[in-house]
């Protein structure tokens, strides 16, 4: 049966053809950045899409985002600021606790979410083309949302105890990057290595609960680096922990306490760096297989 | 770059080589534990110098050129290849050797809904899908009256698609779909969802789109479809090129060659909601290579039914469709049959004095109660199998060449009567 061949209108081609060539990757390939910012579009909906549906079945909503930090802080605040006494660098200890408890719930959310973004959404993956990345990136800009109604508590709270923050408060969206960069570079890699090792579900909640430990929400970063300095050794060592960074220059640009700028927080940019770009590397080596293994 | 944007008509896929080899344990759902990898790792050591018989080639040394405006249907049993070639071009997995070329933007439609939200209404998941696709946020608006115009679900737009029927579901999933419009389409199976009328309006649009002068890859269990719709045929088998020409005669030879359809297919072309309590559990043409008839012979279809609960007073009904989807005729049987639970009942239907026009058709069949005179109430439906071909062969109407454009009936016993009026 003959089907009548239609000549290809000339319109259609008046913008020049994009061409895509698909050829076996071998090694280490580039980051494609650009391929990212061509998918914006995709990142926004999906963004918009995690946020609609986190609240659109739960009772209470959006006040979630408020409810999880406030009532660890009381907690925190009856256990550690006074029952163990816990210093609190002179501030009130629900303050002092709440804006470690800030940027920490955000990158805890960030990290555990965005490793199980991949697997989750492995409905898109094996049926669409798109930069895989935009799906780890959408789950944690996702919850700045969550993020900007805590901080709505922040402000009530301050006002309460009458702190009055100086004039670093400028260096706070910086300081909010920087824990953007930590979920995100914690995200990259946990999430294409739980494509391949589906252990890394059960890894998740542990090293979170470890990580908070080991980062100054509770207690200050002043005991541990002081510790450090009497074994003789150098202070920033604790800044290895991105997130040390990011709680102390919160404490720092909100309260005036904490670590300012220095050695312990240049240690967490360049960690943080050193991983994002690691995770994303090795995030877009592994992307490939994605569709095969997940 | 430059000779692309002069030229109208040249190439818009171009594939060399390709091939995709999978490791087994490394397919879909088979994902590793850290554990298994770790004890793993001296086996993997020994076992790097032995043969390697434990990879499979998908897909290998497949080459092709698609030109731009042409609509190429992608034929085959199944794991054939078929998806993994389109997996490929539309970049969702990567090969293992050779090389593509497409020029122009790529969309593809492997599912309709893909990432579709339960949650989500109507209104939302059209952006959100949209997205997904590839398509742009205005240009999701400019079409989005006219997608729900598609889809007829005008007064469920605020509704979360949970609540939607199955098939209100699929009519807004496609919808969408329908209305992405890249330069070069690749699809697979989408139409195989919905119910027939809708299915046809899919297939419509289909053309449409090929009509537009669209490149469009359309891999596809429905061979009337492929028949129809597309101009060049690839057939698939083992992952390599079988056969390659126009879209008609790779669907015939593919038909001759009897490859098509095993028993367990049937699923696929049932109708979405029957078949629960009696179904179809085989559907066959009977004749000498099962594929193929003269047009003057009758068909004869060899049918198996099962029911587990048994059912009474039931009737079969047959249609039988052309290569572009639409009915030829269909016939209600006047024999009615009992199915007694757990046995299986055969079936044999002959038609005779049909008067098929040489082509490519299929069959449906339909199992239930009541007939074209009152309600009729189906209890198992299945659509697009077997496909055969009707040979112009028949001495008895003494047709060589038929030309499509004649129909598909070949109108017999008629007569003619000739005078010539004496000039008075």
């Amino acid at each position: 049966m003959a089907v009548p061949q239609a000549p290809a209108p000339e319109g259609v081609r008046a913008g020049g053809a994009p061409k895509t060539v698909i050829e076996p990757a071998r090694g280490w390939v580039s980051l494609r950045l650009r391929d990212l910012w061509e998918y914006r579009e995709l990142l926004y909906f999906l963004v918009w899409r995690d946020v609609k549906v986190r609240y659109k079945q739960t009772l209470l909503g959006a006040a979630w985002a408020i409810l999880q930090p406030t009532l660890t802080m009381v907690v925190f605040t009856i256990f550690f600021g006074r029952l163990a006494k816990i210093g609190s660098e002179g501030v009130p200890y629900p303050i002092f606790s709440y804006v470690g408890l800030l940027p920490w719930t955000f990158f805890a959310q960030g990290l555990t979410q965005s490793s199980n973004s991949l697997v989750g959404s492995s409905h898109l993956i094996t049926k669409v083309y798109f930069p895989r990345l935009v799906i780890p990136l959408a789950t944690v800009l996702a919850g700045v949302v969550d993020f900007a109604l805590a901080f709505l508590v922040l402000l009530g709270l301050m006002a309460f105890y009458g702190v009055v923050p100086t004039v670093a408060v400028l260096a706070l969206p910086a300081f909010f990057l920087l824990a953007f960069a930590v979920a995100l570079g914690a995200g990259t890699w946990l999430s294409a290595l739980n494509v391949e090792y589906r252990d890394v579900r059960y890894v998740v909640p542990f090293l979170v609960q470890i990580w908070l430990f080991v980062t100054p929400v509770i207690y200050p970063a002043k005991a541990v680096v002081g510790k450090l300095q009497e074994l003789g050794l150098p202070g920033w060592l604790y800044g290895l922990n991105p997130m040390v960074g990011v709680v102390e220059g919160f404490r720092w640009a909100l309260l005036g306490i904490g670590t300012p700028p220095g050695p312990v927080i240049w240690a967490s940019v360049a960690v943080t760096a050193v991983a994002l770009v690691a995770g994303a590397a090795y995030f877009r080596r592994m992307e490939k297989t994605f569709a095969d293994v997940v | 770059m430059w000779s692309n944007t002069l030229m109208p008509n040249d190439v818009a896929i171009r594939v060399q080589g390709l091939g995709k080899r999978y490791r087994l344990g490394e397919r879909r759902g088979a994902s590793r534990t850290l554990r298994e990898t770790i004890m793993g790792f001296p086996g993997r050591l020994l076992r790097r110098r032995g043969a390697r018989d434990d990879t499979l080639w998908a897909l290998k040394d497949i080459d092709l050129e698609v030109k731009r405006g042409e609509v190429l249907g992608v034929i085959g049993r199944n794991g054939a290849g078929k998806t993994t070639l389109l997996k490929i071009l539309s970049r969702i997995t990567e090969p293992t050797t050779g090389r593509v070329e497409l020029h122009g933007r790529v969309g593809s439609l492997l599912e309709v809904g893909t990432g579709f939200h339960p949650e989500l209404t109507g209104r939302e998941n059209i952006y959100l899908n949209g997205a997904i696709l590839g398509m742009r946020k205005v240009e999701i608006e400019r079409k989005f009256d006219e997608m729900v115009a598609f889809a007829e679900v005008e007064r469920f737009l605020d509704t979360p698609v949970k609540h939607y029927s199955s098939g209100m579901y699929v009519r807004l999933a496609f919808a969408v779909a329908a209305h992405l419009e890249p330069e070069i389409l690749l699809v697979d199976e989408v139409l195989a969802v919905g119910d027939a009328a809708f299915q046809k309006k899919c297939l419509g649009k289909m053309g449409d789109v090929a009509r537009d002068g669209r490149t469009v890859v359309f891999v596809s269990h429905n061979l009337g479809a492929v028949a129809g719709l597309c101009s060049r045929g690839l057939c698939l088998d083992g992952g390599q090129t079988v056969h390659s020409g126009s879209a008609t005669e790779v669907v015939a030879s593919y038909v001759r060659s009897g490859a098509q359809g095993e028993p367990s297919d049937l699923a696929r072309f049932r109708l979405p909601g029957v078949g629960r309590e009696v179904r179809f559990t085989s559907v066959d043409l009977v004749c000498e290579d099962r594929r193929s008839v003269r047009c003057d012979e009758p068909l004869v279809f060899q049918l198996q039914l099962e029911s587990q609960h048994g059912f009474r007073q039931l009737t079969l009904a047959a249609s039988i469709f052309n290569s572009l989807g639409a009915c030829v005729g269909t016939l209600f049987a006047r024999r009615v049959f009992d199915v007694p639970p757990e046995q299986r009942v055969d079936l044999r239907l002959r038609i005779s004095d049909l008067s098929l026009a040489p082509g490519i058709y299929t069959a449906g069949f339909s199992l239930g109660r009541g007939d074209e005179r009152g309600a009729r109430h189906d209890l198992d439906v299945v659509i697009g199998t077997p496909t055969f071909e009707v040979l112009g062969l028949g001495e008895a109407t003494n047709i060589s060449v038929w030309n499509p454009s004649w129909g598909n009936i070949v109108i017999q016993g008629s007569t003619l009567m000739v005078t010539v009026p004496e000039a008075s």
